[in-house]
């Protein structure tokens, strides 16, 4: 009976689904989490894993399903109210509070819920001190957050989640933005909880990451389970292999050779970008040819959004971008998209209350009647269903149509380089095979040049011409797509 | 707390009140009546900074609460004739039903739309006194018929005494471990929801600790003035004022918002020879300072002493 006892999980998950309007971002989910083990929930960008993630911790409310912690049903409780019951959760951004120590932040995750606690208690200090000391802090207890480096304020995030020594630990992408020597330490942390006897839930994009971590892994796509079982099974499982590095992918490279231009149309050199304490790009080097389409392809995090917006201006960076030879450093956003670097963002920034056709004709705003029209009428042979959806508001439209309508609005500016960021997230299959589609009609009949990012391999190769791969904001490899399962698809499951 | 004794904010505030009270040995007795207008607004601005700086919510009507406080006492002053300082409790209580019951709804609707709800709050409250003329005076005014006292020594002792006092239990409250969680709420409220803290509970009560004090420093107020007017404790542009003072002061100080209230008090005074000019010139300072040092005066003070 007591062996029994043991093996009974702390944590059961069943029949999770969480809705918001029509999209199902989790759908029926369920597994069991055991005392002193560390569960990986795993899938890509839109997967539904921080969705489910924050469902158990009442973040958001379940639409139905049961969250069973010890025998009790907790689904529906506020996040509040679970925590007290013993979890603790690791968020991958945090605000902690400036003007107080680390000590004085770790003390605040130790105090009741009570609104007549008025004098700090001596014991709950010395309890901080000894978590501080637990998660390596000892040494910066006494400085304010913002003079720490990073790691330090991702130390004070595990601290404060474990002060109440809770017997479910979540943690958010538990290496997000640390240095590999860091990723080792924080492993080290991680497995130490488990040690302890606590139950570890982490999220994650892709397994290798916390492959070495993790007991046991539930691989999910668009909102279901794939597949649960130990690391290495799952990554030989085929369906996984084919949520992230697709089937038996054809690729139709031209070699770099046969692009024209000596000079390459864009290039990108030793370009570093840094978020605050983060190091979002390190030393990137990139280069186009006119014509040529190339995918940047690398998980979520991994810096592909900050080096699209770095090349449209947006955010300041060490290093230089140059264009037909010419320093884009200084240029504003709105003349660098006006000049022909258009960016389709990864958030598809949609006018949602305009019509398709208003938000095509602002995309058009500076050409002619004339050229508006045609280039309008054009579009619409690329997708067909936004000439029927003309009238209605963005917003109504599927993600998939919005997607289309998206990517119409930037060619509306007849761009001479295009910037897909992220065109399939948290699309289906069969859109995926529509956009597919459009993009190698894009590619055949115009000179347009793409700059694609993705995670999604699937998608990135087929119409590439060479392949840049995108990890913890360097670039490891670039070449051709038909060597990229060989050389790099390991490396991505 | 120990280290509040050597820290630079506590001598700031040592040397600010004693300067306060050795100036009835020299000073007119107008710049006394000024300054003790100036001390009850010190405490409607530092109420505001409880819940702007620490629970994170923008309180757009200050004078509601304000407003409920001072035309509650005085009502029962002149209807009933009560006891001025049972009147003044009364008032105070009044204002923290009033804050209780608004804000209990409007805390469930998020970032702006809290805002809006406080200000039509002050709307109503305006409309209300306007209707019912009868018993509130209307657009007149109330006149009230006691007064504390009318010496304008005694009046100064019992506002600077009055906002001392506030100010230690509001400045402790903010340090005290309570302040910190609500510290936390306000600025990052999932997290501090999934480290076991309600949100909504920790915020109601600071807006329940900022009525009281607004409305029993709006009471005293009536007491002192021995008239309630809507221009005076309900009007937007009051609760703008008292906004501008505790930004002017230095955001989470709640000590900088008595300072910043009453250099808007007193240069607005000091400027009345130029006229119509005087407001202008007083908001442009106030601009400026909001745009260049937005962490206004004490909060730009003390970030230079932490950094030396």
């Amino acid at each position: 009976m007591s062996g029994d006892r043991q093996s009974a999980p702390v944590l059961e998950i069943r029949g999770l689904t969480k809705r918001f309007g029509g999209l199902t971002a989790v759908k029926n989910l369920g597994f069991d989490l055991r005392a002193g083990e560390i569960f990986g929930l795993i899938g890509p960008n839109g997967s539904g894993k921080s969705t489910a993630m924050k469902a158990i911790m009442g973040i958001e409310r379940p639409t139905s399903g049961d969250v069973i912690f010890l025998g009790e049903n907790v689904a529906g409780l506020p996040a509040h109210k679970i925590a007290r019951k013993g979890f603790g959760m690791v968020f991958q951004h945090s605000r902690p509070l400036n003007r107080q120590t680390v000590l004085e932040n770790i003390m605040v995750a130790l105090l009741p819920d009570s609104l007549f606690m008025l004098f700090p208690d001596q014991a709950l200090t010395e309890r901080a001190k000894w978590i501080a000391e637990r998660v390596g802090l000892g040494a910066v207890m006494d400085r304010r957050p913002p003079t720490l480096p990073f790691a330090d304020l991702r130390r004070l995030e595990l601290a404060k989640a474990i002060a109440r020594d809770p017997k479910v630990v979540l943690v958010d992408e538990p290496f997000a933005g640390l240095t590999l020597g860091e990723v080792g330490t924080f492993s080290e942390l991680i497995r130490s909880f488990r040690d302890e006897g606590r139950a570890v839930l982490l999220v994650d994009h892709n397994v290798k990451s916390v492959a070495a971590l993790v007991d046991r892994v539930l691989a999910m796509y668009l909102g279901e389970e794939i597949v649960t079982g130990r690391a290495d099974e799952v990554m030989r499982n085929e369906t996984v292999r084919r949520v992230y590095l697709g089937g038996a992918i054809e690729t139709s490279a031209r070699p770099e050779t046969s692009f024209k231009d000596k000079v390459p149309l864009l290039q990108v050199e030793n370009v570093s970008v840094r978020y605050g304490k983060a190091q979002a790009l390190e030393n990137v080097s990139i280069h186009v040819h006119q014509g040529e389409f190339v995918s940047v392809v690398g998980l979520n995090g991994a810096g592909k959004t900050t080096l699209f917006n770095t090349i449209s201006g947006f955010l300041p960076y060490s290093g230089e971008i140059v264009r037909d030879g010419e320093r884009l450093r200084g240029t504003s956003p709105a003349r660098i998209a006006r000049s022909g670097i258009v960016q389709c963002p990864e958030s598809r920034e949609l006018f949602g209350e305009m019509s398709v056709r208003e938000n095509l004709d602002l995309g058009g705003q500076h050409l002619s009647d004339q050229d508006k029209d045609k280039q309008i009428s054009w579009l619409f042979e690329l997708f067909p269903i936004l000439q029927q959806r003309q009238g209605q508001m963005a917003q109504t439209l599927s993600g998939g149509e919005q997607q289309m309508l998206a990517i119409g609005r930037a060619l509306m500016m007849q761009p001479k380089i295009l910037i897909l960021d992220e065109p399939t997230l948290g699309l289906a299959p069969v859109i995926l095979e529509q956009l597919s589609k459009a993009l190698e009609k894009l590619r055949q009949t115009t000179p347009i040049t793409v700059l694609l990012g993705e995670q999604n391999v699937t998608f990135a190769l087929p119409h590439a011409d060479r392949v840049y791969v995108l990890e913890h904001a360097r670039i490891v490899w670039e070449g051709d797509p038909g060597r990229f399962a060989a050389e790099a698809g390991q490396g991505y499951l | 707390m120990g280290d509040f004794f050597k820290s630079r904010l506590f001598w700031i505030a040592l040397a600010i009140v004693i300067v306060a009270s050795t100036l009835p040995l020299y000073v007119s007795g107008y710049i006394l009546g000024l300054l003790t207008v100036a001390y009850y607004f010190g405490v409607f601005a530092m109420s505001w900074d409880l819940l702007f700086g620490f629970a994170g919510e923008v309180n757009f009507g200050p004078t509601f609460l304000i407003g409920v406080g001072a035309y509650t006492a005085g009502i029962l002053n002149s209807e009933y004739g009560w006891s001025v300082y049972l009147c003044i409790l009364l008032g105070a209580m009044a204002s923290v039903i009033a804050g209780f019951l608004l804000a209990l709804p409007a805390l469930r609707v998020r970032g702006p739309y809290f805002g809006l709800t406080t200000l039509v709050a002050v709307l109503m409250l305006q409309n209300f006194i306007v209707v019912f003329a009868g018993l509130t005076g209307g657009e007149i005014g109330l006149t009230i018929p006691d007064v504390i006292t009318i010496d304008a020594g005694a009046n100064y002792w019992i506002a600077l005494g009055f906002m001392t006092i506030s100010a230690i239990i509001l400045y402790g409250l903010s340090q005290s471990p309570v302040g910190l969680v609500l510290q936390a709420s306000g600025q990052d409220p999932v997290q501090a929801g999934a480290l076991g803290f309600n949100i909504v509970k920790h915020k109601l009560a600071a807006f329940v600790v900022s009525a009281f004090f607004s409305g029993l420093s709006g009471a005293l107020l009536v007491f002192y003035f021995g008239t309630a007017s809507v221009g005076t404790v309900v009007d937007i542009a009051v609760g703008v004022q008292v906004i501008v003072a505790a930004v002017l002061g230095g955001r989470r100080t709640v000590l900088g918002a008595a300072l910043g209230a009453i250099f808007l008090i007193v240069a607005g005074e000091f400027l009345r020879p130029t006229g119509e000019l005087a407001t202008f010139i007083v908001s442009t300072v106030a601009l400026l300072v909001i745009l260049f040092f937005p962490n206004g005066f004490l909060g730009t003070v003390l970030a230079h002493g932490e950094r030396s």
